[in-house]
């Protein structure tokens, strides 16, 4: 049994660290970025985001003054029980993101879409998002909490066959023209791309890979891992860089999930986490030991499988 | 070439504006005030008196919503500070500079040359951009106090007018000037120069958009 109290603590925690901690592995991509960018505009930007982080996390200030829009990523072993159950585990959360908008603070970006309610802590109809995945075997929680931007960078696309791998770089190269422009993808980022699922499972799909892959980290299926580099390359040669400006970089890393689709489509979606990549890992087990991580590691082969039926029962009936 | 950097009183003298050219790095030094649409709806449409002495007291014209909470005593958390969109604010500004004499819009992205000759330049005013875009620790830090939050009961605080005191805030970007030169478009017309070879062998999605055709008519495909 997991303890609720143990929850909410954790959460609140997660909270503070994805405002304010840039993940080392963003880090380590922009200090990359920075090192090769030529243009001068661009590498004065790049430059001053890294003193940024430092100024964050020196003064334990959130990096960016738009906090995004706070969510959650749950996921656990199949023989996790948690304490009042999945009530008291949604109240925990709606508790830990309502009380760190005022304690880090964060920006109160939740509004009502038509009458701009605004109860100042993020927590309204249906926010923040909280979404589950299942592991199987064990007895632990992970808690991720994602406080992606939320207004540029993202597009959806019905696709179909007959456009081919040349479409998917044609939508890319739309969406990363036409948001970078003026910088208001907040590039450069860690672009997702969702291929195939149904609409929604493919921006689902599209903001996983965006929000809960590491840099550096490539798809287990080789091909479209070959596609990922190969979309990154195509993405850093448009000779556009951070705010729009003439440089090289802009893209730090790109990730592509897929889902089975209609025979008939090709769904597509792409989203750019920005400049300040908040995301922030907890994983607490049922002995009350609670560790923190920058790896959300969603994309197990379990979250990816094909079968009808999970590998180890297969195995079983061999 | 490292690019100038320049301090700016937020009541800027005209030849002030003058010297400054685009792409020098400006620090901020005055009280600045935060407005976006919340306020210039209210201001301006429902002509709610401006509970500050403008352009007197400040000049400058901030599209930002902070990090910040107002503490139950009364006081201020004032954590990062990072701009919004500016384009969409278009529609109110022309009015919103007679009114309030305001030198320098702050933003993010700046907005389009054809703004800036139509009504920054007759006012003499010039858009600043912030870095980044997220620079909102440093730009926090910038900030020494807070010396007043208007309207945040009638607009929430992400909306609210927030009254800062600058302090070498910054770094700021000029992304405008007195001609109605736009920054953005400059570096948007060299980057386009590349994008037909870097679209070579791409086709048109087989079913095309509205939006991609302003033919209503067209059968989109």
């Amino acid at each position: 049994m997991i303890s609720i109290d143990l929850i909410q603590s954790t959460a609140e925690t997660l909270m503070d660290k994805a405002a304010i901690e840039i993940p080392e592995d963003y880090l380590d991509g922009l200090k990359a970025a920075a090192k090769t960018e030529e243009g001068e505009l661009s590498a004065f930007v790049l430059d001053a985001m890294l003193k940024n982080y430092e100024a964050a996390k020196e003064d334990r200030r959130a990096m960016c003054g738009d906090t995004g829009t706070p969510r959650w990523y749950v996921k656990m072993g199949n023989e996790t029980q948690i304490e009042g159950g999945p009530i008291a585990l949604e109240t925990a959360l709606r508790r830990a993101t309502a009380n760190r908008t005022n304690g880090v603070p964060l920006r109160p970006n939740r509004v009502h879409p038509l009458w701009r309610t605004d109860h100042n802590n993020n927590v309204g109809i249906g926010a923040p998002e909280i979404e589950y995945g299942y592991e199987p075997g064990g007895e632990w929680i992970d808690l991720i909490t994602v406080h992606k931007g939320g207004l540029f960078g993202t597009d959806y696309r019905m696709l179909f066959p007959s456009d081919g791998i040349e479409g998917i770089k044609r939508f890319y190269l739309d969406c990363l023209v036409a948001f970078g422009k003026r910088g208001l993808a907040c590039q450069p980022a860690i672009i997702g791309i969702g291929l195939g699922g149904c609409k929604d499972t493919c921006m689902v799909l599209g903001k996983r890979a965006a929000c809960l892959r590491v840099v550096g980290s490539r798809n287990t299926d080789p091909r479209v891992a070959e596609l990922e580099d190969e979309l990154k390359e195509l993405g850093n040669s448009i000779g556009m860089g951070a705010m729009g400006f003439v440089g090289k970089n802009m893209v730090i890393d790109t990730h592509i999930e897929v889902g089975y689709c209609h025979t008939g489509g090709m769904q597509m979606s792409v989203h750019a986490f920005c400049l300040s990549s908040r995301r922030a890992v907890a994983r607490i087990f049922a002995d009350g030991r609670v560790e923190y991580r920058t790896d959300p590691d969603w994309f197990t082969d379990y979250q990816r499988r094909e079968t009808v039926e999970w590998e180890p029962v297969m195995e079983a009936a061999e | 070439m490292k690019p100038r950097e320049i301090r700016l009183s937020t009541t800027p003298t005209a030849e002030d504006i003058a010297a400054l050219r685009l792409g020098d790095i400006v620090y901020l030094d005055g009280l600045m005030y935060t407005a976006r649409e919340g306020v210039y709806m209210r201001a301006l449409e429902e002509k709610a008196n401006i509970p500050m002495e403008l352009p007197s007291e400040s000049a400058a014209n901030f599209h930002c919503s902070p990090a910040a909470t107002i503490r139950p005593d009364g006081s201020f958390n004032m954590g990062a500070v990072t701009a919004t969109a500016s384009f969409r604010f278009a529609k109110w500004l022309p009015e919103w500079m007679a009114k309030t004499g305001a030198k320098l819009i702050i933003g993010k992205g700046g907005m389009t040359s054809r703004d800036y000759k139509q009504y920054f330049v007759p006012n003499g005013a010039v858009y600043l951009t912030t870095v980044g875009y997220g620079t909102g620790a440093l730009l926090g830090r910038g900030v020494d106090n807070v010396e007043a939050v208007h309207w945040h009961e009638e607009l929430g605080l992400a909306q609210a007018m927030w009254v800062l005191k600058c302090n070498r805030m910054g770094p700021f970007i000029v992304a405008s000037d007195l001609e109605g030169n736009c920054l953005f478009e400059r570096e948007n017309e060299r980057i386009a120069q590349n994008l037909d070879r870097l679209y070579e062998g791409t086709k048109p999605a087989v079913l095309k958009r509205y939006g991609e055709t302003d033919d209503r008519s067209d059968e989109l495909i």
